[in-house]
């Protein structure tokens, strides 16, 4: 695995993400819903949602390093947010 | 209703699960690693944090060759989506002419990209090219090597005429698929031939010309090789498109870090660029379905 170069910090990141998707399809086989249409008019399911906000999250941490808004863990807290907001309109 | 759901056909899908990471997702953790470290080689890392992330935000190279790409895209789109509607509407419906037109027009999309620059590298050349030296014996002075426009321009002439046949054969067979009736209820109402394209033929087609757009878009996006064989970037660094840009600072330099995070951006901007498009087209597919 050497040759991959890895970090302690990105394994975390794919950690996370990882867990995620098991906890999503988890969710999906133990509770099956029906989409929903929100505010974009869109069918999503928690899955959609769940990509909505990582996809979000990703290019809200690029505006925050990119303009230089504060300490980039901060830009966690907008995500989490949005994330709610995501998983509560869309 | 009582469908029972076999959510063991997903096993199925195993083979190309382990081809997909073997192909993509290993390699691009690799890239997410390498996009936090600075590297001289012999593969030891050091620790670089979000610094490439920062440089490359703030670096007018890669939005100069994001305009550029998304420039590029944006005229191929307009040019070979209507291009291909309009030959597709125009191809004989059946016999011997329809398959000849369809075995003709699907000759540009079996060469490979190399071999389409290295024939367009050589049809613009001034000094053996056909293109080129028709230009300049009439007397207008065409150099893509040289001149700016002059490089845009055969960059799109190329791409029109490696792709345009597809857009034309997907619209094609969207067209081919309108029922007779469709077209006797139209003349029934001395519908104009406008009225008969937009009522009937373009809400048809809508669904695959959706599928033209995206693929087009995401192959224009990520186009490298044919510019590359052409114009090698240049005049300058005018059509150094993003691929152009990425090859030459992750191999071109070694700037391993560097590169890594302007490929993740690039990754993010295709992936959302491509979401849009897929939710617009599943959308398309639900309100035919109610319909």
């Amino acid at each position: 695995m050497a040759w991959m170069a890895w970090t302690w910090p990105t394994a975390a990141f794919f950690l996370v993400i990882a867990a995620l998707l098991l906890t999503f399809t988890v969710l999906a086989i133990r509770y099956p819903e029906t989409p929903r249409t929100g505010v974009l008019q869109i069918e999503t399911t928690r899955g959609d949602r769940l990509f909505i906000t990582l996809l979000g999250s990703a290019f809200l941490n690029l505006a925050w390093l990119g303009l230089d808004l504060g300490p980039q863990p901060y830009a966690l807290l907008v995500c989490l947010a949005y994330a709610a907001a995501v998983f509560r309109w869309v | 209703m009582n469908k029972t759901v076999n959510q063991k056909a997903w096993f199925l899908v195993l083979p190309v699960l382990l081809l997909v990471a073997f192909s993509a997702v290993i390699p691009l953790m690799t890239v997410v690693n390498y996009s936090v470290q600075d590297t001289f080689g012999n593969n030891q890392f050091f620790w670089a944090g979000l610094d490439w992330f920062r440089d490359m935000l703030a670096s007018e190279r890669m939005w100069d060759a994001l305009v550029r790409q998304l420039i590029f895209s944006a005229i191929i789109l307009a040019i070979e989506i209507p291009l291909g509607i309009f030959v597709a509407l125009h191809m004989p419906k059946k016999g011997f002419w329809s398959s000849f037109c369809l075995v003709t027009m699907s000759l540009p999309l079996l060469i490979p990209w190399n071999v389409v620059g290295t024939i367009w590298q050589i049809f613009g050349r001034v000094d053996i090219g056909l293109l080129g030296y028709t230009l300049d014996a009439l007397g207008i002075d065409y150099n893509y090597t040289q001149n700016t426009i002059d490089a845009w321009v055969t960059v799109i002439v190329m791409d029109v005429w490696h792709w345009t046949s597809l857009v034309a054969l997907l619209a094609y067979a969207g067209l081919r698929s309108i029922p007779d009736a469709y077209y006797q209820a139209a003349k029934i109402d001395q519908a104009s031939r406008w009225a008969v394209f937009r009522y009937i033929e373009l809400p048809k087609m809508a669904g695959v010309l959706m599928i033209a757009i995206l693929l087009r878009f995401m192959d224009s996006f990520m186009i490298y090789t044919e510019p590359f064989v052409v114009t090698g970037g240049g005049p300058g660094n005018a059509t150094t498109f993003l691929s152009i840009d990425l090859v030459k600072m992750a191999l071109g330099q070694f700037d391993l870090g560097p590169a890594a995070a302007f490929s993740l951006m690039y990754f993010l901007v295709i992936m959302l660029i491509s979401w849009v498009f897929y939710t617009v087209m599943t959308n398309l597919d639900k309100r035919d379905g109610v319909q």
